[in-house]
């Protein structure tokens, strides 16, 4: 399992010290577990898919679209060479959305938990409820998630985590959709164990 | 099924040859033909409430990439695209050196640690998942 390296510290190793210390190894590859990189482009093309996958789920592929080859290219190099301006002149109109809508079709997440086996969940979850009300982060865990959530009157037991941070469970989703996405445009969440100290 | 010799992915062939058909599918009692290629169990006598956890997928080849005969299968939700590709390598006799990409939507290929479940209720319709198969990068 490829995951970006924030979500990979708020999954693994959110109570250590930063700077992150990490072992690289070169030996004994997880053959297993992980999947070898053939090369530098199928990283490309792999965060390419996971954007359109985004894409699929916030606009139904039409912003992706109707994209050049070379707007995608830019996304790319933009993230490659870290030049924020560069990434963002493109990838400001995947955070675009009709103004009669209060937000996308559908908000890309996927919740990760340290305690199954299951790699992710993901379905389909919309910003605004069918009263107009904007969903919260606090409304999409109950639905999908529900176990993460403290019970009510009960000993909060989980950590939502996103960049490192535990966001109100009030906030808009369509506000972390925006805001909070990785490069990919998904909302990666953490559900981890309420440190203990 | 697990008495089955080389039961490859447990994917079951949901209908007869001609998958296309608007013929609403019911996998737990359709016993069709089995494909001819040995690697491929067919599996289909698993008990009904087991029916519940497997999607229908219907596999369409992009291309000169050879079509398969049974193209609506049953597949177990937890099944990865991995799996799936082995599945369809093994099926079409690829050598495994050869490459084998999957389109969701004929738009992005799916990580293939991704389980074929959580496709189908994102990306499925009318209680399928259609998922295009190619032989070369069909959808950059």
């Amino acid at each position: 399992m490829h995951y970006p390296i924030g979500l990979l510290f708020d999954l693994l190793a959110s109570s250590s010290a930063l700077p992150w210390n990490i072992t690289v190894h070169f030996k004994s590859f997880p053959e297993k577990d992980l999947l070898h990189c053939p090369s530098k482009d199928a990283i490309e093309a792999h965060f390419m898919s996971c954007v359109k996958e985004a894409d699929a789920l916030k606009h139904k592929s039409q912003v992706i679209n109707e994209m050049q080859k070379k707007d995608h290219k830019q996304l790319w190099m933009g993230l490659q060479n870290d030049r924020f301006d560069q990434f963002w002149a493109i990838n400001r109109k995947l955070m675009e959305y009709p103004a009669e809508e209060n937000g996308f079709r559908y908000i890309p997440f996927r919740i990760y938990q340290t305690t199954t086996e299951r790699p992710f969940i993901q379905k389909l979850f919309r910003p605004v409820a069918a009263d107009g009300q904007l969903h919260t982060l606090g409304d999409l865990l109950k639905e999908v998630c529900p176990s993460a959530l403290a019970p009510e009157d009960g000993e909060k037991k989980n950590q939502v985590m996103i960049h490192g941070i535990e966001p109100m469970l009030e906030t808009p989703l369509q506000w972390l959709s925006e805001h909070l996405s990785y490069p990919d445009n998904f909302l990666h969440i953490s559900i981890i164990p309420q440190p203990t100290d | 099924m697990a008495e089955e010799p080389e039961s490859a992915l447990q994917l079951s062939p949901s209908t007869a040859a001609d998958g296309e058909g608007p013929t609403e599918v019911s996998p737990e009692t359709a016993t069709p033909e089995p494909p001819s290629s040995a690697a491929v169990s067919p599996g289909t006598e698993e008990p009904a409430g087991d029916t519940k956890k497997k999607i229908d997928i219907l596999l369409k080849a992009v291309g000169d990439t050879p079509i398969m005969k049974t193209k609506k299968w049953a597949v177990e939700r937890t099944r990865t695209i991995q799996g799936l590709i082995d599945f369809i390598k093994k099926f079409l006799k690829l050598v495994a050196s050869e490459q084998l990409f999957i389109y969701v939507n004929q738009s992005f290929a799916p990580s293939p640690d991704q389980e074929v479940g959580t496709l189908y209720e994102c990306f499925g319709s009318d209680g399928k998942l259609v998922l295009h198969y190619c032989k070369s990068q069909a959808w950059g």
